[in-house]
């Protein structure tokens, strides 16, 4: 055995690359709950892979056969419907991990210096998880496939001058079509899983190369053991965080077999009951909302009027909601990282963020009439657009006045070591 | 930190209170349909193939599935297949697409996963919610699908029932009159403030009593949402025992971590 490796380490740094980024990467010890999620997101993306590659093997992208063949999975295809429903519950499951992911980033500074490239490559994942998420949503060509496709094509239609020519040139139809269909199948099996794995991958060389942050929001690095070299806070990641993450991937199985076993459409928010209708263009569903993941989102498109005429302020709020999480680490002015150390300031705002992201993540799954209206004083404006709109303002208000309020906040003094 | 999460906690609660629907309140009636009732799906078989299958397919069904409901190839041919003599086929419609859109404008919908789309409680609802209304094309009109295209099938069965409407002060009283129903009831507003809460009711008896024709639909929503994921069974009692191994897996895991980390301060 020792031979073989010492054959494959003269042609291969097997060895090297094992030490280096596993036995003998050093992590502060103390991780605590939200430090299983990044772990978790690989998991995940691991079993997205390996259901997604079995469902392919049965699924037909052609717009006459795709919903046919999802029911073929589902009933006649062995094991096809766990196959299935994890691919399903999957894709909800990768956004919450995620979502819990960037928000542990937020509590902990984990995007500050010298994490700024971490942190982008991390928005880019998410980006093209956004993508895979959409083009996927297409495939088992239900009405709300098809209808919330229509509604996301058509906010690249919406852009000034070239939104016609922009949302043909997504299609490649005046519709969607089969002809979509394909393209869609083409992007969720290879483009963007390609893209997905290789961002993955930079960002693990990138978190490898800075050091993982922690809940103290200090560096481990510099305190270094004399003897050894190793920071005095960290220890190897394996065996302690392999046998550590292990146990969050158990409980992660857990949840979400009770999920995948017992409630599998979870209400209607997995898997909605309209999907179950075959995609027809004729005729337009009543209400049309997008999976849960992205409904934070479509309240702000929702929530933003109609100006000069033209919808396109509403796609632009909501592509900023998302581009201003790039800027972060340059927004945020305050002399600590971690929100143990912040001040009442910074924490107050954090909560408000996290309200309005929640709000607004509600509000985008019902329909606009939810509250009813305001009287005649107020315009008799829905309630429930006026409520969006304070909380979109309050999710960039978190952003754009961040410089200032983070440089004024009262902090704590922060310990030398781990606490 | 925690207290930031209670505060939170509170606003969404209070945010969920806001929530009032002054509009149409349509209160279904329950189907009392019990997954694991074996001859209530066999039932429900023989019901949809008799009054359902000569207009609604349910084409992602395979005649041979039918064994899960614990019945053998030779009664689902003897009993069940009428239209084909493939035990492999799928349960289709005898109705050609081109006669139902001559006759009915289009064709009836496929029912293979229609309990998925409105639910078993909607269905049952819409099954007993058929009332004679001489405006209608079809002579029928239904309380749960209004102008709805299909007529009433079932009708021989369950007797003619007509339509009940009694008015109300306001949308509270009008509320209160409809749960007392402990059925299927639709409040709506009327012109002038004034509530109309609408049921149905037996006008002249039919072949089958109101409670055998209720079981006769029960059996047959039963059965459709059995065919909407005929692996239901199956897949809860697998997640049981995943979840008896998951826990064990665990005991295991969380030991392991345990004994690595106990030198770690």
């Amino acid at each position: 055995m020792q031979r073989l490796l010492n054959w494959i380490d003269d042609r291969f740094p097997l060895s090297a690359l094992w030490k280096s980024q596993v036995s003998e990467y050093y992590a502060p010890k103390n991780f605590n709950f939200w430090y299983y999620f990044g772990s978790l997101a690989l998991f995940v993306l691991v079993m997205q892979f390996v259901t997604g590659i079995f469902l392919t093997m049965s699924y037909k992208p052609d717009a006459t056969k795709a919903f046919e063949s999802i029911e073929y999975i589902m009933r006649d295809v062995s094991g096809g419907w766990l196959i299935r429903y994890m691919h399903s519950t999957g894709a909800s499951a990768f956004f919450l991990v995620v979502y819990l992911h960037m928000f542990r980033a937020l509590l902990y500074g984990s995007y500050r210096k010298p994490r700024e490239l971490l942190w982008i490559v991390g928005c880019f994942i998410y980006l093209a998880l956004m993508a895979e998420a959409f083009f996927g949503y297409l495939l088992p060509w239900g009405q709300m496939s098809y209808w919330g496709a229509q509604v996301i094509v058509n906010l690249f239609s919406a852009v000034p001058i070239i939104g016609d020519d922009l949302g043909t040139w997504i299609r490649g139809d005046y519709t969607i079509s089969d002809v979509t269909l394909n393209r869609f199948f083409a992007f969720h099996v290879a483009a963007v899983p390609l893209v997905l794995l290789m961002l993955v991958v930079v960002h693990l060389m990138a978190l490898h190369e800075v050091g993982s942050n922690n809940p103290d929001g200090i560096e481990i690095k510099d305190r270094l053991d004399p003897t050894t070299g190793h920071p005095v806070d960290g220890i190897p990641f394996h065996p302690y965080y392999t046998v550590k993450d292990l146990v969050g991937v158990v409980v992660f199985l857990v949840v979400f077999s009770i999920v995948v076993f017992f409630w599998p459409d979870a209400g209607g928010y997995f898997i909605e009951a309209n999907n179950f209708i075959p995609a027809d263009p004729l005729k337009t569903p009543e209400h049309i909302a997008p999976v849960w993941y992205f409904t934070p989102y479509y309240a702000m498109l929702r929530a933003v009027p109609s100006f000069l005429n033209s919808q396109f302020w509403g796609v632009l709020v909501m592509g900023l909601a998302v581009v201003i999480l790039f800027f972060l680490p340059w927004l945020d002015r305050g002399k600590v990282k971690s929100i143990r150390y912040r001040g009442f300031i910074y924490k107050a705002w954090l909560a408000a963020f996290a309200l309005s992201f929640l709000v607004l993540g509600y509000l985008g799954t019902v329909p606009v009439t939810v509250w009813g209206q305001f009287g005649s004083m107020m315009g008799a404006a829905d309630r429930a657009t006026v409520v969006a709109r304070v909380f979109t303002t309050v999710y960039f208000l978190f952003f754009i006045l961040m410089p200032w309020y983070t440089a004024r906040d009262k902090t704590k003094p922060v310990p030398d070591r781990l606490t | 930190m925690n207290a930031l999460l209670k505060l939170l906690g509170i606003i969404l609660v209070a945010a969920s209170g806001c929530a009032s629907a002054s509009e149409a309140g349509l209160r279904l009636e329950p189907a009392p349909a019990q997954r694991l009732d074996v001859e209530s799906l066999q039932r429900g078989a023989r019901n949809f193939v008799n009054y359902c299958q000569s207009c609604h397919g349910a084409q992602y069904m395979r005649y041979n599935r039918l064994t899960d409901l614990e019945l053998t190839e030779a009664q689902i041919r003897d009993n069940l297949m009428f239209a084909t003599d493939k035990i492999g086929s799928t349960m289709t419609a005898a109705m050609s697409k081109a006669d139902a859109t001559a006759w009915f404008g289009g064709p009836p919908p496929d029912l293979s996963v229609e309990a998925r789309v409105r639910g078993k409680d909607w269905l049952y609802s819409y099954l007993i919610g058929f009332y004679r209304d001489e405006k209608s094309a079809t002579g029928w009109n239904n309380l749960v699908f209004p102008s709805v295209a299909m007529p009433h099938v079932l009708w021989g069965l369950a007797g003619p029932h007509k339509l009940v409407e009694t008015e109300y002060e306001d949308e509270e009283k009008a509320e209160a009159a409809a749960i007392a129903v402990k059925g299927l009831a639709i409040s709506e507003p009327l012109a002038g403030g004034k509530w109309v809460v609408k049921t149905v009711a037996q006008d002249t008896p039919g072949k089958m009593s109101p409670i055998e024709y209720k079981t006769f639909v029960a059996d047959l929503v039963n059965f459709l949402d059995y065919t909407a994921e005929p692996v239901r069974n199956d897949r809860i009692n697998i997640g049981i025992v995943v979840l008896i191994y998951l826990g064990l897996l665990f005991a295991f895991v969380y030991a392991l971590k345990r004994s690595y980390w106990k030198d770690i301060h």
